[in-house]
Order: C-alpha cells, then structure tokens, then sequence
C-alpha cells in the first residue's frame, strides 16, 4: 500500500461539518468599488468603462443582457429553488482593490490573510505551476513560474488578457458556448469578470497544474468569472479550479462561463473541487472542443452550494478525439446537485467515457442528467456511461435521467446506473471486523468515491476525504 | 498453563428473525484449545446461531447468556465483541467496492490494537499472512471480495481470522462454495492459527472440512436445537447416512 492510499486513509473522511469555523468567515472590506444591486445597460456600462474594454466587447456585454432579459429559466434542475433567485438583489460587480499583484506581499493584509487560511500559498509553493486568487470580481493575486513564461505560456486571467491579446480573445470568446446557449451564460457574458485565460503554444506540455482559486466574501455577491483555455496543437495542460464562501443567511450566486479548446493531438484536464457554502447558487456553464486526437477530461467534484446545475460538456469535433467526465455529487442537509456531462460525437471514431457518482444524504438530493448524442457522421464512435449512486439514511434523494440520441448505427453504447444504500450486511461485516459503525460508514463512503479520488492530485484527495469524513460525523444510516 | 476458564459459553440462547424463532434453546462450553463443530441441514439454525453470537442486528437473542472470556457480551455491539476477541468468517463476505484488503485490513487491526497503535509492523504482517494462505499480494490492492471467487473471498476470511487472532473464531460454512486445494489453504490456516489458548467453532453442513481440521465435539443442529452432541466419529456417520435417521431418531419413528 503506498504512503499516499495510507493518508488518505488514515485522514478518512465527514464532509463540511466545520466549514463555517474553515472557510465561512468573512472579512470586512472596504471596496475599490461596489455598485448598486440590480442589473441593466448602465451596470453593463459602467462594468465595461472600468475596465477600459475594447467596444466590440461592450457592444456583446450589451447584446448578451438583452438575451438574459429574454430567456427563460430552465424549467428543468431545480426550478423550486431557481426561482428563489432575486435578479435585484445581487451586487454584479465588487472591485475589492485597484490593481491586481503579482508579489504576494503587495496584496492588502486581509485578503492575503484570507488565501493563507485557505492555503493557497502553500499550495503554490508545493506544487503549482502558476496561481490566479480571485476575490469577488476580479482577480487579486496572479503569478506563474518564469520558466513556463520562457516556453511561451500564458496564463493571465482574463481582463488583462482581453487587455494584452484582445485579437486572441476576441476569435475564440463565446465560440464554444455562445451567448444565448442558456439564460445563464447570457448574464454571464453581459457582467462577466475575471477567470483564467490560458494558451499553451504548440507542443508544449505544462507539466504541473495551473490552479485558480475563487472566492466570494461579500452577501448577495454575484460572481461571474469567464474562462477560455486554448491547447494549441500537442499541447498538454492541467488547470484546477477550488471556490469557497462565508457562510450569510442570504444567498448569492456564482454563474461562470468555461470554453475549452483543444486542437489537434492536445491534452487538457480540467479538474474542479466546487466547495462553496450552502448559500450559493452554482449555475454554471461548461463546455470544451476537442479537435482531432485531442482528449479533454472533466474532472469535476461538487461538495458545496444550495443547488448547482452543472453539465460538462465535450463537443468532439474532430476524428479519434476522446472525452471523459468523471463527476462526483455529495448532497447533504438542503443542497440540491444537478450536475451531469454531455457528450456530442460529431466526428468518426471518437469515444467517451461519462462516470457519475453521487452520494445523497439526509434530505439531501442528487441528480445525474446526462445527454450523449451521436451524430450521423460519427461512424464506429465508442460511448461508455456509468451512474452510480449512494443513499445515506431514508431521505435521502437520487435521481438519472440519461438521455441519449443515436443517429448512426456503427457505434458502441454501455450504459449502466446504480443505486445503493449503505447496506445493513456491509456494516454488518465490517463492525465485525472492529470497526466502529461510523468508521464503517466512512469506509464505504470513502471507497465509493475512490475511482474520483485517486484521479486528484494527492493534496486534494486528502482534502477531498477529510471533509467527507466531517460531513459524515454523526449521520444517521 | 493456560486459563481455565471457557472462551466461549452460552446457555439456552432462543434467536428471532423477522419476529421468527430460528434457535430455540442452545447450550455450548468451549474450553482454551477445543475445536467444535456445529452440523445441520440448511436451515436448521446454525448459521443464525453464529450470525447472532457476532452481533448482526437482524438476530436478535430473545433469550439466554452468552459470555467470551467469562464475560457477558450480549448487551455489546458486534465492534465490541470483535475487540473483546470474537471472529466471525463469512458465509457469504461482503464486497465493499474501493476499499482495498490492505486498507481494510489495516482499519480492523487497527480498531483492535487502539487509534494511537503502532502499525509500522502492518506491512510485514500482512504479506506474511498473504503467503500463509497462498494469497497473491496483487489481492492487497484489490477491493475487498469485489469479484473475488468462492476459495479466494474464503482465503481472505482466514487471513483477517489469522490477522487479528481472536480468541474465539466462528467459522460460518468456511468449506462451502470452495474446491478441494482452497479448502487444504483454509484448513491448513484453521490449524496454524488454533492453539491451546482460543477455541474454534465451526459451523458446516458438510463433513469434508472436518477430515482436515478435527473437532473434539460435534453438535448436530436441527429445527433449531441440538440434538446429538458427540465426538469426531458423529460427522463420519453423518457423511455416511445423511440427517434422516436423525429424524427418526428424535421422533421416536
């Protein structure tokens, strides 16, 4: 057994029972700047003059609210709790301070303070690549190792992208997730800020992780980060995604926008640990291309929010690409998962791989929705989807619903779904073993979710099963 | 000299599944270094008997005391009773899917030894016992009875048997669903692991573990009571007639 299955075990695992005392404190701030609640043109305007936008990009902030105004919510997820949203009651834009860092020691005391608890620092130290800390709407600490700026890198988030590569930005924004994609991805396009823009040129493998961290520390903030990530042609990249908020007894929301591309031959992985505080709403849109022989993998873990409605997404565009989801679910007391992952096979011979687990507890629900379409021209494509959840205690609540839309008829499909409960008889066998009933609970939530685990790197799998093992204190089976 | 008290005692245990009766009245005194056989035809009780004395909570003892050690362990959770030195192998083992045998078997040693214990001796243990019981050490990384075969998931129960080293072992129809090689490994880990200072009870419907590990009792179960407590000899006779003189017997026929 190796040193790290060890920890990992021996830091076995109860999810989030002590997130406020961890991450739900607050700091006191006074902001760069902070508008009024509420959304509409002057808003938009006012985002776009502040940060001294191109006007092409103000002209789509303008055309993209008018799509929001226009779209209706999604009657599918959880329209009970998407209606509890309150478009004007939200702040859409906070600048905490005037000028993003790039030396720690210039970020003001109470943010650094903030990241330190959170351990980014340390993390970049260990074992990063480059590190982006966004607070609120935009990003406040940047920083990549010179050598990977040497290969040709670019890692910026994504205002000073937009301010130091605007023909870049401008080709590729909005090409895999169109503004009026879905209600949300229009309001994000219309007030979006921050976000990580990353290009990695031809050939180049990144080697260690780039992360983003994301946090929101003010009440009825909305936070709206864009994303775009371009692998060039052979490229390889591996981007991690965490978020964390203060535990207020209103809401706010985190409605993002993530494009992936990936060109011909490149790699990239995309890994998020969603941990926000049980008053977030997370509505967020997810969505990658992958060009011939590329491969693009989701890994994609949702511990945190009220609801989150969230389905990866794979266009595979070109031939022999590949894609796979692995998603991970934990809904306790009040929160609500939908999330899921699409496949689009829209070229020969490519393949899939959707895994989906959930583990519901209490009043907790877990919903996987899945969608797999496979066009007519994609001959000979292979698609494998696993579900497989877990129910802690008689309320708990899970729910499939695969849809899967087949015009070819030379192609492979697997599907399997699994729903189980924590079985008296494996208790039962493991408390005859010495193991207390707690622990036993543990162990079997544990090895439910070690096919995503052992995808992490090791300090996020040991996070993972430390706060699984928090929210797993005292439940009832 | 070892301890003279019985490891395993219970008098007059009545156990209840789904509010019916399955052991009606059943006595037993198991001394330091005796090896019992409990024998019976499905059904006849024997497996809920050993399934109640490890503590399930599906059987429950309406009636009668048990003690391991001289202590009562009735009012103990089976975690308890694991720790007091009481072992059950499994009929049927359970797969608890990601959860590797080592870890699972370094979690049990573990909760026996105490959360502050010294495990840096774990390694070596467990590849020995692995060896013991000619299991492959690829098994240690591989999820516990996940696609196991019978002889391998009954392999696995002897090892955690040996591994912990209860002071009193039940060995619920360790010699079913198993070929003859697996059940000399099996035997062969029985007898390694038996000693003048624990006791063995095995429960079986089948006399052929029995010519590898030798019993000094032999207790026939039927409709949920003893009725024939014998020696070594009684298995061969019931191997050779089956259960239905029995029958006659009790009925008086």
């Amino acid at each position: 057994m190796s040193e790290s299955l060890k920890k990992q075990n021996l830091e076995l695992s109860k999810l989030n029972e002590d997130y406020e005392s961890k991450y739900g404190f607050h700091d006191p701030v006074d902001y760069f700047h902070k508008g009024a609640k509420g959304i509409n043109h002057e808003v938009v305007e006012m985002i776009s003059k502040m940060k001294k936008e191109p006007k092409w990009m103000a002209e789509i902030r303008h055309e993209a609210l008018e799509v929001f105004y226009k779209k209706e919510m999604p009657k599918w997820g959880n329209d009970h709790i998407l209606n509890e949203i309150d478009f004007d009651d939200i702040y859409y834009f906070m600048k905490p301070i005037d000028a993003q860092k790039d030396n720690w020691d210039d970020v003001p005391e109470y943010i650094k303070k903030t990241f330190d608890k959170l351990g980014i620092p340390e993390a970049e130290k260990k074992f990063l690549g480059g590190v982006s800390a966004q607070y609120e709407s935009e990003v406040v600490y940047h920083s990549m190792q010179e050598d990977l700026v040497k290969k040709g890198i670019i890692f910026l988030d994504m205002d000073s992208a937009l301010r130091e590569y605007p023909e870049i930005v401008r080709e590729h924004f909005g090409s895999v997730i169109p503004m009026t994609d879905n209600k949300f991805a229009a309001l994000n396009t219309a007030v979006w800020s921050g976000g990580s823009f990353i290009y990695v040129p031809k050939g180049v493998d990144v080697g260690i992780p780039l992360q983003a961290y994301f946090r929101i520390n003010a009440e009825n903030m909305g936070q709206f980060e864009r994303t775009l990530i371009i692998a060039d042609e052979g490229a390889k990249l591996h981007y991690i995604e965490g978020c964390t908020a203060p535990v207020y007894s209103t809401n706010s929301l985190h409605t993002a926008v993530v494009e992936l591309k990936a060109m011909d031959d490149a790699y990239i992985r995309y890994t998020t640990i969603q941990n926000w505080s049980r008053n977030i709403y997370n509505l967020v849109t997810k969505r990658a291309s992958a060009y011939k022989n590329s491969t693009i993998e989701w890994v994609d873990g949702n511990l945190g929010s009220r609801l989150t409605m969230k389905y990866p997404c794979v266009q595979l565009l070109g031939e022999c690409a590949k894609g796979e989801i692995l998603s991970v679910a934990f809904a306790g007391v009040d929160q609500h998962q939908d999330a899921g992952a699409k496949m689009i096979h829209a070229a020969p011979n490519t393949s899939s791989r959707i895994t989906s687990k959930s583990i519901s507890k209490d009043n907790g629900r877990a919903t996987y929705r899945g969608m797999v379409k496979i066009h007519k021209n994609a001959t000979g494509a292979k698609v494998s989807v696993e579900c497989d959840a877990l129910l802690i205690g008689e309320d708990a609540r899970s729910d499939t619903y695969p849809t899967m839309e087949i015009d070819n008829d030379q192609v492979r499909v697997e599907h399997e779904a699994r729903v189980s409960k924590v079985a008296e008889e494996q208790l039962f066998y493991l408390t005859s073993r010495g193991l207390t009933e707690d622990e036993a609970r543990l162990l079997i939530v544990n090895g439910f979710m070690e096919p995503f685990t052992k995808e992490l790197p090791l300090e996020y799998a040991v996070e993972l099963n430390r706060l699984i093992e928090l929210d797993m204190e005292g439940s009832i089976g | 000299m070892s301890d003279k008290k019985p490891i395993l005692e219970f008098k007059d245990i009545h156990v209840e599944v789904e509010g019916k009766e399955v052991v009606k009245g059943v006595s037993m005194t198991i001394n330091p270094g005796e090896i019992h056989a409990i024998m019976g035809k499905n059904g006849s009780g024997k497996s809920s008997l050993s399934n109640a004395l490890m503590g399930h909570p599906s059987y429950t003892i309406t009636k009668g005391e048990a003690y391991l050690k001289g202590e009562s362990i009735l009012d103990m959770e089976a975690d308890e009773r694991s720790r007091a030195g009481l072992f059950l192998a499994f009929q049927y083992p359970l797969a608890i899917p990601g959860v590797t045998v080592a870890n699972f078997m370094r979690a049990a040693l573990k909760s026996h030894r105490g959360a502050d214990a010294d495990m840096s001796d774990f390694r070596k243990l467990f590849k020995a016992a692995m060896t013991d019981l000619s299991v492959d050490q690829s098994f240690a990384t591989r999820y516990i009875n996940d696609g196991f075969s019978g002889g391998e998931k009954k392999r696995i129960e002897v090892l955690q048997m040996s591994m912990l080293n209860p002071a009193m072992a039940l060995l619920d129809e360790t010699d079913s669903g198993v070929d003859i090689d697996a059940i000399k490994i099996v035997s062969e880990g029985i007898n390694r692991y038996q000693s003048e200072n624990n006791g063995v009870l095995m429960v079986t419907h089948y006399q052929r573990l029995l010519n590898y590990v030798k019993p000094d009792k032999v207790h026939v179960m039927m409709d949920g009571k003893f009725v024939l407590t014998g020696g070594p000899e009684l298995a061969l006779k019931l191997e050779e007639s089956g259960y239905e003189w029995l029958n006659e017997e009790k009925t008086g026929v």
